[in-house]
């Protein structure tokens, strides 16, 4: 009995870098052996998914990019999602950024998937970016009325004028869809304040899990749907799967929120467990104190 | 040209000057027009007005009409409206914009103030387009007074009303009941410990700028900190993600040596900037409690993703932490974490704890009230809207409507 | 006097034009919430000189002083230095100087982006996993009644995430569908979890206002040194 006291004592007190080991090898195997697992898409995932399906080739979508590295791993998933079902749909697309490190994010994102595997795709013809303003929420109520106030050039430095698709185009509220995805201020909230609902253009989009709950006061009033997090990012590329068959080909680059969900699942399930297992010694150890 | 200009009734025109064949075939081709437009399935619409849009900074006209009896909404006979917009009454017109079927008016938001501009609006449906008779002038002008935000206006002159009242009341003597903040009344003890143990105090002012109001509540809280840590001459250390919270931090820090009557302990190098980039500033952070191991760590101000990295590693040098933040989605990281931590108001409300001062303490009885209306209207929006919901009232409807606009800062003008 | 005095003024007149200017939609008073943050922008980039500055300094008195584990200030000071002349001199930009953007593909700055800065970002997010867990175990134990609801809403959560969670009430027929823990998990977090936020929401909102009032009016001066 003294023994096994000494180790329920132990346990109850365990030095966090064993919790850290576990965890590490946890996300180590589960990466190693490629583990996924099936996933359900929810109702603000999918509200997502069929609003793009049901905008005709041709739509403009307005694709902000408000985030940076620290969140890349848990956001670039489901904006690499975003622009692969756009681009599937034909349907025209505008980068933006609120955030000055999101250019950064929208110019990986284009070189990633868009030039890699849509090369048909033209600049200027199917795509654009904006490019970064500071300004914040300042800069969507501007755009909102009046692009040329604040942009005169794209992102590259060449004249708003000369570009194609942003002929007759003087504001954002003839676009179909806004679709963000965000990290924080400023992000999907302002965009719903500032364009989504003065302007009545639908929004969607993606953020951390830590903001989601945040966010879903907006939905379904303000918001088409909203994807919280790794986990929703993978319900979409879920539903991209079942949709565009050419998306199971290659898992690394069609399916990184379904890998990522791998280590994710089974670290929610670790971390369950040490819970477990600290609640268990915690009351074996009360009980004895009673005792005592 | 309408049909009412092509036919014009009763009187002669220019059909009686025409040769007779000629006159046939206006007359067939009129008389055709007529049939069509009579034979379409929509008509324009009707009492266009162009006006000013109220409460704005001008540079935007509202067209407004009444829709066409066959306007059903969307996928009715009706496909949508096109607005077209003209410097002159008699053209040329130019489309501005379009409407939805349903819609009943426009903003015309692409105008120049004090200059007049005249509209027609045109239905569009499957037998054509019909425009209506030409609206306007319509003139844009800026306003001075936003009346659609009355309700915020006196929203703010409660607010600041009963702050004044508390805090004179409080001046003249009356004494009131603040509840007991764990977190604030531990300070003392937390600097008494750190002090004890000959180990610093660390103080992580957040990591957003000047211009966040809690930058400035979390430096009001450094001040008073300081002044305890002056006088029990102790280290106190403020890593700063920005270099105006440096500034003010340092200017803070020493006022607060010298309230204290200890302005040679004061050392501006312990105060000091990291970086600006949120990962990189916590690394730095977490670098020097690892190293130096602070007895107390106090974190006040905006923080985000790097919460759950300074608290876990305070907690792992065994230090006493307190946290203060209004980021609601931090706050469940620090209070699993931190051995105390101010929620939300508390946080706004400790410089005035910790000061005592009548002023400070009349405004926490002021927010104290604020949230007092603002569960008094929840509560009785939630009852009167479920009264009408049940009774099918449509006056309690208005009223709880009502209630619920007030409180929103998107009130329709 | 006069430190405080004009610094005082200067925040009173500010603070009451600004919060007048919300209800005057006539330039210029329409623009100036949105004038203000900039010039606020421009100071704090201006300021951004005093930080660096006070960073090379504080470094350099390590280095200098040999002061305990100097190497690493070495380090910072090179980093910094270095990653400072590459993006102003667009060092190693295919396009030259005036010929691309100081990010283009291939400039030595978006190398330092990309291979540098990006992973050492990505690597300090990651370490909350591991943060979580350890603060997890700690945190949620039964100790009472309410830590012990706490408890088993983390359960119901941390499995409504996953795909277990699902698995393990599939069973439950759709008449009780309520019970299930995915929808268990979604009611938590839309109704239970956003109403306490909402509530915090409030409370915060008012508090901004009260200290605000407080700055303006001049009540609270710390901001400025002591009272």
């Amino acid at each position: 009995m003294g023994r096994f006291a000494k180790l329920v004592e132990t346990v109850n007190t365990l030095d966090k870098r064993w919790i850290f080991l576990v965890v590490g090898a946890a996300v180590v195997i589960s990466t190693i052996f490629r583990l996924t697992f099936p996933e359900i898409p929810t109702p603000m995932v999918k509200a997502i998914f069929e609003k793009i399906e049901s905008l005709p080739a041709g739509s403009r979508v307005l694709l902000p990019f408000d985030y940076d590295p620290g969140s890349e791993p848990e956001l670039q998933p489901m904006a690499d999602a975003y622009v692969r079902h756009c681009a599937e749909k034909k349907l025209q697309f505008y980068f933006i950024a609120l955030w000055p490190l999101g250019q950064n994010m929208v110019d990986a994102t284009v070189s990633r998937v868009l030039n890699a595997e849509y090369p048909q795709l033209a600049y200027g013809h199917d795509y654009m970016n904006f490019g970064y303003k500071s300004g914040n929420e300042g800069v969507v109520a501007v755009i909102l009325t009046d692009i040329k106030k604040l942009y005169t050039t794209d992102a590259q430095g060449a004249n708003i004028d000369s570009i194609p698709m942003l002929a007759g185009i003087s504001n954002i509220r003839s676009f179909d869809l806004i679709l963000t995805v965000s990290a924080g201020y400023p992000g999907l909230k302002e965009w719903i304040q500032y364009a989504g609902t003065p302007g009545n253009i639908p929004v969607a989009g993606g953020c951390t899990a830590v903001q989601a709950p945040l966010l879903y006061p907006y939905y379904p009033g303000q918001m088409v749907g909203l994807m919280g997090g790794i986990k929703a990012a993978a319900e979409y590329e879920a539903l991209l799967l079942e949709a565009y068959p050419k998306f199971r080909g290659d898992k690394t680059r069609f399916q990184t929120a379904l890998t990522r969900m791998g280590p994710q699942t089974v670290t929610h399930l670790v971390i369950i467990l040490f819970i477990v297992i600290g609640n268990v010694t915690y009351q074996i150890l009360r009980r004895r104190r009673g005792q005592a | 040209m309408t049909l009412h200009d092509a036919v014009p009734p009763g009187r002669s025109g220019p059909l009686h000057r025409l040769p007779t064949s000629a006159a046939v075939l206006a007359l067939a081709y009129w008389t055709a027009l007529g049939v069509l437009a009579t034979a379409s399935a929509q008509s324009p619409p009707q009492s266009v007005i162009a006006r000013d849009t109220p409460s704005d900074r001008g540079e935007n006209i509202t067209v407004a009409w009444q829709l066409p009896p066959e306007d059903t909404g969307a996928g009715g006979p009706v496909l949508g409206y096109r607005i077209l917009r003209s410097l002159s009454p008699a053209g040329p017109f130019e489309a501005v914009g379009q409407a939805s079927p349903g819609a009943a008016r426009y903003n015309d938001s692409n105008v120049e103030n004090h200059r007049p501009y005249y509209y027609q609006v045109v239905t569009l449906g499957a037998g054509g387009e019909v425009p209506s008779m030409t609206s306007g002038p319509g003139i844009a002008r800026p306003q001075w007074i936003n009346t659609n935000q009355w309700n915020v206006f006196v929203i703010l002159l409660l607010l600041l009303g009963f702050n004044i009242y508390f805090i004179e009341s409080i001046k003249a003597g009356r004494k009131p009941f603040i509840r007991r903040i764990a977190g604030l009344e531990a300070v003392a003890e937390a600097v008494g410990r750190a002090t004890e143990m000959g180990r610093p105090i660390l103080f992580v002012p957040g990591i957003q700028d000047m211009n966040d109001m809690q930058t400035v509540a979390g430096l009001t809280i450094l001040g008073h900190i300081a002044r305890t840590v002056a006088e029990y001459d102790s280290r106190l250390v403020v890593p700063t993600s920005r270099a105006l919270v440096m500034t003010t931090a340092r200017e803070t820090v020493r006022e607060a040596y010298l309230a204290a009557g200890r302005p040679d302990s004061y050392n501006e190098n312990t105060i000091y900037y990291i970086s600006d980039e949120q990962f990189a500033y916590v690394a730095g952070v977490n670098g020097y409690m690892v190293r130096e191991r602070p007895a107390t760590c106090f974190y006040m101000g905006a923080f985000f993703a790097e919460s759950l990295i300074l608290a876990e590693t305070g907690n792992s040098i065994d230090a006493i932490q307190v946290a203060g933040t209004a980021q609601p989605a931090q706050l469940p990281f620090f209070v699993a974490a931190c051995d105390y931590t101010l929620i939300g108001e508390e946080f706004f409300a400790a410089s005035a704890y910790l000061s005592g001062e009548p002023k400070q303490l009349g405004s926490i009885k002021g927010q104290d009230v604020g949230k007092l209306l603002g569960v008094v209207s929840i509560v009785a929006g939630v009852l009167i809207l479920t009264a009408a919901a049940f009774g099918h009232s449509e006056t309690l409807r208005q009223v709880g409507d009502f209630l619920r606009n007030f409180w929103s800062t998107e009130l329709a003008g | 006097m006069t430190r405080r005095t004009i610094p005082l003024f200067i925040t009173a007149f500010v603070g009451f034009v600004l919060v007048i200017a919300y209800f005057i939609p006539h330039p210029p008073f329409d623009s100036l919430r949105e004038d203000f943050s900039i010039f606020f922008d421009i100071i704090a980039s201006v300021a951004f000189i005093l930080g660096a500055g006070n960073l090379i300094k504080m470094h350099g008195n390590r280095i200098s002083r040999r002061e305990e584990k100097w190497g690493y200030s070495v380090v910072t000071v090179v980093g910094f230095l270095a990653v400072l002349v590459v993006g102003l001199t667009k060092l190693g930009n295919p396009g030259g100087f005036r010929g691309s953007s100081v990010t283009a593909e291939g400039s030595w700055f978006q190398y330092a982006y990309e291979y540098v800065f990006r992973p050492c970002s990505a690597t300090m997010f990651g370490l909350l996993a591991f943060y979580v867990a350890s603060a997890s175990f700690r945190a949620f134990r039964a100790k009472n009644l309410e830590a012990t609801i706490l408890l088993l809403v983390a359960f119901i959560i941390l499995l409504g995430r996953t795909f277990v969670g699902a698995m393990l009430t599939s069973w439950i027929p759709d008449s009780l569908g309520f019970l299930r823990i995915p929808y268990l998990a979604e009611k938590i977090m839309t109704v239970l979890n956003f109403a306490g936020n909402r509530a915090i929401m409030i409370g915060i909102a008012l508090g901004i206002v009260s200290t605000s009032l407080k700055v303006i009016v001049g009540i609270d001066r710390s901001y400025l040194g002591s009272d």
